[in-house]
């Protein structure tokens, strides 16, 4: 088959997988979790148990707090101690329920055993409301809740479900070693979404550095034969995983600039979601478990690993069972290299969607002074939206808030494949971050503005 | 906790460099440096060296000094614009004038700009016409290389300036090309009179092809210049061969590979799009041409770069990369 890739920019870094050899292990139950009320996008959950509760693992223990929230369940069985506020990875305070663990008791009805159930439900409105009970949130990064990208709105059809497994963030094998060990699963969560939007056509992405997964995941469609899902390999660039890119890259489509996927007929989930998704539907599971790698280049690769997780496990606990955190490790990162965030707080708990504790040394991570731009361009080259990273720079120094929405820069997808290139490691994302919260704050209040006029104008008339 | 760093993402940071794109630059010079070493002895060297050591010590001084500030030499750009310097310079050039180049290069069209990044114009081409304007027999006379095939030293003109110099004399295109026995093989691996930078093609193109491969530049600037000369001197040498020389004699002479692979790709001074790189590329192109054929000086490449390094900013005004979902 033929390699594809997106087609505008993107960057090459050295992969370093290297924890791809470590076949998942289930870690074992911790004292205490702390399930945080901020595990998707949208507006937090609102708590529905009391202290003193008993709770039972798969019980759901918060309610979606608006239309773009979701469920969240406990991950143990046990007694909630509080419910408070607590700091997460990067410090900041967030309600959190504290459950101490007694015994590992699951809800009536979640079928926890391996037998795989192929057999697809009918009725497209029950299985949504499934995934939406079970929490499933996209497992990609942006934890958006499943249920209403699945739910595409009036008017608007999805042509193709696009599977992202290319997983192009350096060091991260989570994904990798869920498409070797449960490539069954993660088909039949894809045949299921495929069925919610209408019998689409699905297209699995792999980077091609994963032949072992792009082989696995071949061999489970072929023996589930489900009709119209393909495996594409992808040629390795980062950030290939990115919604845009990836859809450029399977589709050749540009979304357009605030578009969503859905307006060129994509929907983008990630492997491991679609293998939530499997879950919910097929086993009745809520989403309270997933995959993490424990990486970094200061890590011999013995002490390396994948683990299977219980949300709500504390990232010091998880350190520490793997043989706690490195002398030479300079900064430990949540998330890939290039857009993980640094972990300010090892005390904070893992959510929905942890991928990793990433030990970098000081060798690898140190950002040399920055000098002068020498205009090499090589910031606009790298940008996969196109944009120019040095011009926005210099806007933004400048304050030019028109210069700055007119190059676009409320388009950045925050990568970092511009810092990345800087032979003059000139701060560029630092500052377009600062520009696009300028903007984009400019942007709503124009928005609300406006909307406010309309108003007044329909009340001036209704007088 | 308090030990570990807590900043903004990426995290990890390529290879590159500033210091490292120079040194790929010196890497790709390397070539014509040690051909033009081979054919014209230890005296190429010390202009070379000369050069260098100059740049770079005024850098120095410049920055220390003047403008009290961190040294910037060792981000080796001084480096490469006393290399290109040298090539742009006969071999015979006494030190004191190469003293004056390096000043004007970097004194003038660098550190008073700012330094790297900022200056408009490229500094080596700065000093070059600043030399030749001053300086037009020493910086005109050539002798021809003798060095690997024992053949005494000759001295001449370049190419470009016998043919210009005979057409003003009533001469044909033709008849001098017979008269004075230029071979383009001759001029593709060495062996002409000229500058450093102008008497090996082939081990140019080695240079820029490296540059290419380790992804320093990309060759839009450089094939749109060719394109240019070629289409343009083309259509001229087919009206009159007469009176304006072939395409790849055009190609082959003078600064017009050097100028077209090393000096118009300069990061500083070029364009940042690919689309404004185009542009540039064939007003260079065109302008050097029109030098070469109606003006007074036999050779164009080094004032069209500079005409056209004013025309960067108003270039990469209207030149923009296409952006992602933006029609």
């Amino acid at each position: 088959m033929a390699k594809t890739t997106f087609r505008i920019g993107g960057v090459h870094p050295d992969d370093a997988k290297l924890s791809r050899g470590c076949a998942i292990e289930v870690l074992p139950l911790p004292q205490v979790v702390y399930i945080s009320m901020a595990q998707h996008l949208g507006a937090p959950a609102k708590p529905i148990v009391a202290v003193g509760d008993k709770v039972k693992a798969g019980q759901v223990i918060a309610e979606p707090g608006g239309f773009i929230s979701a469920y969240v369940h406990s991950s143990v069985s046990g007694t909630v101690k509080s419910i408070a506020p607590r700091k997460d990875l990067a410090g900041n305070y967030m309600t959190h329920i504290e459950i101490a663990v007694e015994g590992d008791e699951w809800m009536e009805g979640i079928d926890l055993s391996d037998t795989l159930v192929t057999e697809l439900p009918d009725d497209r409105a029950a299985i949504l409301e499934k995934i939406k009970a079970c929490g499933v949130v996209g497992l990609g990064g942006a934890t958006f809740p499943a249920h209403v990208k699945l739910n595409p709105a009036p008017g608007s059809k999805a042509e193709c479900l696009i599977l992202n497994g290319a997983e192009c963030e350096p060091y991260l094998t989570s994904d990798f070693r869920i498409m070797l060990e449960r490539s069954k699963e993660i088909v039949i969560g894809a045949a299921i979404m495929q069925k919610v939007l209408g019998d689409c056509r699905c297209v699995i992405g792999i980077e091609e550095n994963k032949p072992e997964a792009i082989e696995s995941m071949s061999k489970a469609l072929s023996e589930l034969k489900y009709p119209n899902i393909q495996i594409l390999p992808l040629k390795k660039k980062y950030p290939q995983g990115g919604e845009k890119q990836l859809i450029d890259a399977v589709m050749k489509r540009q979304v357009k600039s605030g578009g969503l996927p859905i307006s060129v007929g994509a929907v983008v989930q990630n492997v491991a979601t679609s293998l939530a998704v499997y879950e919910a539907v097929q086993k009745n599971k809520p989403l309270v478990t997933n995959t993490m790698t424990i990486t970094g280049d200061c890590l011999p690769v013995e002490k390396q690993h994948n683990y299977l997780f219980r949300i709500g496990m504390p990232l010091s606990y998880i350190a520490e069972y793997a043989g706690g955190v490195p002398e030479s490790a300079a900064k430990l990162i949540s998330g890939g290299p290039m857009m993980g965030k640094a972990i300010a707080n090892l005390d904070a708990c893992t959510v929905k969607g942890s991928s990793s504790i990433l030990y970098l040394s000081e060798a690898a991570t140190k950002r040399n002074p920055s000098s002068n731009c020498i205009r090499c361009g090589k910031c606009a080259d790298a940008c996969p939206m196109g944009l120019e990273p040095f011009l926005l720079n210099r806007l933004y120094k400048a304050g030019d808030t028109d210069g700055l929405e007119a190059n676009a820069v409320q388009d950045c997808i925050e990568c970092g494949c511009c810092l990345y290139s800087c032979p003059a490691n000139i701060a560029l994302l630092d500052n377009i971050r600062l520009a696009k919260g300028q903007v984009m704050g400019i942007i709503r209040a124009r928005a609300a503005a406006a909307k406010a006029a309309v108003e007044a104008a329909k009340s001036n008339t209704a007088k | 906790m308090d030990k570990h760093l807590v900043s903004p993402s990426p995290h990890v940071h390529s290879k590159d460099s500033t210091a490292s794109l120079m040194r790929d630059v010196v890497i790709a010079l390397t070539p014509a440096l040690i051909v033009s070493v081979i054919f014209y002895g230890w005296k190429e060297l010390l202009v070379i060296a000369a050069s260098v050591f100059f740049c770079v010590a005024l850098e120095y001084l410049i920055t220390r000094f003047l403008l009290k500030k961190p040294s910037t030499v060792a981000d080796m750009s001084a480096v490469v614009t006393g290399l290109l310097l040298a090539m742009n310079l006969p071999y015979t050039t006494p030190w004191w004038i190469v003293f004056i180049g390096a000043l004007v290069a970097i004194g003038v069209a660098k550190m008073t700009f700012g330094g790297l990044g900022q200056n408009i114009f490229n500094p080596a081409i700065t000093a070059r016409v600043f030399l030749l304007v001053s300086f037009p027999t020493a910086m005109t006379h050539w002798e021809m290389p003798k060095g690997l095939f024992g053949v005494d030293a000759v001295s001449g003109a370049t190419p470009l300036g016998a043919i210009k110099e005979g057409l003003m004399q009533g001469s044909s295109v033709q008849d001098l090309m017979a008269e004075h026995g230029y071979s383009y093989a001759q001029m593709l691996f060495a062996n002409l009179g000229g500058s450093a930078g102008e008497i090996s093609a082939i081990a140019l193109l080695v240079g820029f092809v490296y540059l290419l491969v380790r992804r320093v530049i990309k060759p839009y600037i450089t094939l749109s210049i060719f394109g240019t000369v070629f289409v343009f001197s083309g259509i001229m040498w087919l009206i009159n061969p007469a009176q304006f020389t072939d395409p790849v004699f055009n190609m082959l002479t003078g600064g017009m590979i050097l100028g077209a692979c090393f000096m118009a790709t300069d990061y500083v001074t070029s364009p940042m799009s690919d689309k404004g790189g185009v542009i540039f590329g064939i007003g260079i192109g065109l302008i050097a041409m029109l030098i070469r054929y109606f003006g007074a000086y036999p050779e164009g490449v080094s004032f069209a770069i500079l005409i056209m390094n004013m025309a960067v900013p108003i270039i990469n005004k209207y030149c923009h990369q296409k952006k992602f979902g933006r029609a």
